[in-house]
């Protein structure tokens, strides 16, 4: 079998007392779009930095390209893209010389960096920007031109943290499309969200982190079959509702004024709701990522 | 990440810093140069009036040389604390930096070495206009251009070494007036070290890397030996050796976790 793009086993890391990432394995194939998934403080950061080889980890293995992390940081990133969740451009430099200044230090020569940086700004619709300093770029540009720079030295694969996070839709979806685009042309993605609809769309597999462990990996549609019911009634909590579940043994989650009830067939409890309690809502809907997410990671506010 | 040693990579650090220079230089360099000129004449030809000559030297003629040296270790500090903390701590640039094949010791290797480069370039703009006002000797004073090479590194080196350590910007203001400042004052540099209380001289030559500097940059415009100037040599060579280490494993401590 092919070398995968990235082999953890156990994936320790420490900061002091707290444990980011406690034990973590996971494979991710070359050429897919692998998402990771979880709260915030979940340990999806950590992991991604060090893979990246940019934070030493405490413990377990871990390979990219079939290379150790510890031994071979050079060759790995010298293979990888990094988009990091902070905009970490330069803002002194144009969009150009950000991308040509950067190519250099993956010893990529002056007219070959001109070429691809060329090509990347069109790729990624930056041309009427390109000679423009970075300080004048709107939030999506700037997003638009890390990953462009990330791709600088040709990754095999490419880290990105939240790449879409803090954007308006038009953005996300520009910059979802162009990670196909990569993937189509055989570069590996690895990402974090916090979009579980979009990771639902757009990856291949995925997993979903918890405070430094890995709940479940898989095919987002898999992991969604596996542990629901395939619908999602949502309907208001009235005393009705609430005693009509109760008596049938019906399990539901109670949230504000609203229940969810998941089930494989919606009508039969869909016919009993409206005839014996006409809610003032009534909402079928096919269970999704989100609600296989919240019911791992609970409800509650992470920080 | 763990393979550290520095290799020639460095100089793509250094050339970034360079491609960020040449575009915002006059910005950069036509402050410290008027600095330096305010010195020279308010103390030079405004103080020098009051003040018989030193050794049978004119004052704005013993100023010269300290103005310079001072010039160094302004050029390279302040490059490598308030410059180098910007582009650690608000543009995020070492983290940009260390995701590509280059490691954390190449950055800060290259970080003292544009601080160094900042050194020479001042020195460059500064001796012509020094030559002018007729207060160097040439050509002996050319070596200064050589003097701010190691002067450079060491004063960068220091800098990293604050800046590694200092939890804000704001904070940086303190290796400044517990620092610098003293050190600007008793290094020989607007009046003779020999005239301070002897304690105070060992002080100021086991401690103050300017005063070293100092010895040597008027041993150079002046076109006269300096007295001690291979102990001055060999204390800057140890120090600089010495400062840079520190700075690259605090710095290490500092941006690896």
């Amino acid at each position: 079998m092919a070398v995968p793009a990235i082999q953890a086993e156990g994936l320790v890391k420490r900061f002091g007392d707290l444990v980011a990432v406690d034990g973590c394995s996971f494979v991710v194939r070359e050429g897919e779009v692998f998402g990771f998934l979880g709260p915030n403080g979940a340990g999806k950061t950590s992991t991604m930095r060090m893979i990246a080889c940019v934070s030493p980890k405490s413990g377990g293995r871990l390979r990219v390209f079939g290379l150790d992390v510890d031994r071979y940081p050079r060759e790995i990133k010298a293979q990888i893209g990094v988009v990091s969740q902070e905009n970490n451009l330069d803002p002194d430099l144009s969009v150009f010389d950000n991308l040509v200044v950067f190519a250099r230090f993956f010893e990529i020569d002056r007219t070959e960096a001109a070429r691809r940086a060329e090509e990347l700004i069109d790729f990624f619709s930056l041309r009427e920007k390109r000679d423009t300093p970075i300080e004048y770029l709107s939030g999506g540009m700037k997003r638009r031109l890390t990953i462009a720079r990330a791709l600088i030295n040709r990754p095999r694969l490419v880290i990105l943290d939240e790449p879409t996070t803090g954007l308006d839709p038009q953005a996300r979806s520009l910059i979802w499309e162009r990670l196909r685009a990569l993937r189509d042309r055989g570069s590996t993605v690895l990402l974090s969200t916090h979009y579980l609809e979009e990771a639902e769309r757009f990856c291949d597999r995925l997993v979903i982190m918890d405070r430094g462990k890995i709940l479940v990996e898989g095919r987002p549609d898999e992991i969604v079959s596996a542990r629901m019911n395939r619908f999602v009634v949502e309907t208001t909590a009235t005393p009705e509702v609430i005693a009509l579940l109760e008596r049938e043994g019906i399990g539901y989650e109670r949230f504000g004024d609203l229940v969810h009830i998941t089930v494989d067939a919606a009508e039969p409890l869909v016919q009993r709701l409206v005839s014996e309690c006409s809610p003032a809502r009534l909402h079928v809907r096919s269970a999704t990522l989100e609600d296989v997410f919240l019911r791992l990671t609970g409800r509650g506010l992470k920080d | 990440m763990t393979d550290g040693w520095v290799s020639w990579r460095v100089r793509h650090v250094w050339e970034r810093n360079f491609h960020v220079f040449v575009r915002t230089w006059k910005v950069s360099f036509l402050p410290p140069l008027f600095d330096s000129l305010f010195f020279l004449v308010a103390l030079g030809y405004g103080l020098g009036q009051f003040v018989p000559a030193i050794d049978g030297v004119e004052y704005a003629r013993f100023v010269a040389p300290a103005v310079v040296a001072i010039g160094i270790m302004n050029a390279s500090y302040y490059e490598t604390t308030y410059g180098s903390f910007v582009r650690m701590y608000y543009q995020k640039t070492f983290d940009a930096l260390i995701a590509t094949p280059v490691t954390i010791e190449e950055v800060i290797v290259g970080e003292i070495l544009w601080g160094a480069t900042k050194s020479v370039i001042y020195t460059a703009l500064i001796l012509p206009l020094l030559a002018v006002l007729g207060v160097i000797s040439l050509p002996g004073s050319l070596l200064l251009l050589v003097l701010a090479l190691p002067g450079g590194l060491l004063f960068g080196g220091i800098g990293l070494c604050f800046t590694a350590r200092t939890p804000s910007i704001d904070t940086l203001s303190y290796p400044q007036f517990l620092f610098i400042t003293p050190m600007m004052v008793i290094s020989g540099t607007f009046f003779p070290i020999e005239s301070l209380p002897v304690q105070i001289q060992w002080v100021a030559f086991a401690l103050m890397p300017l005063a070293h500097l100092v010895s040597l940059s008027r041993a150079l415009t002046l076109a006269v030996p300096a007295p001690m100037g291979l102990v001055n040599l060999l204390w800057l060579t140890v120090v600089t050796a010495g400062v840079m280490v520190v700075a690259v494993r605090q710095m290490r401590r500092r941006l690896v976790v």
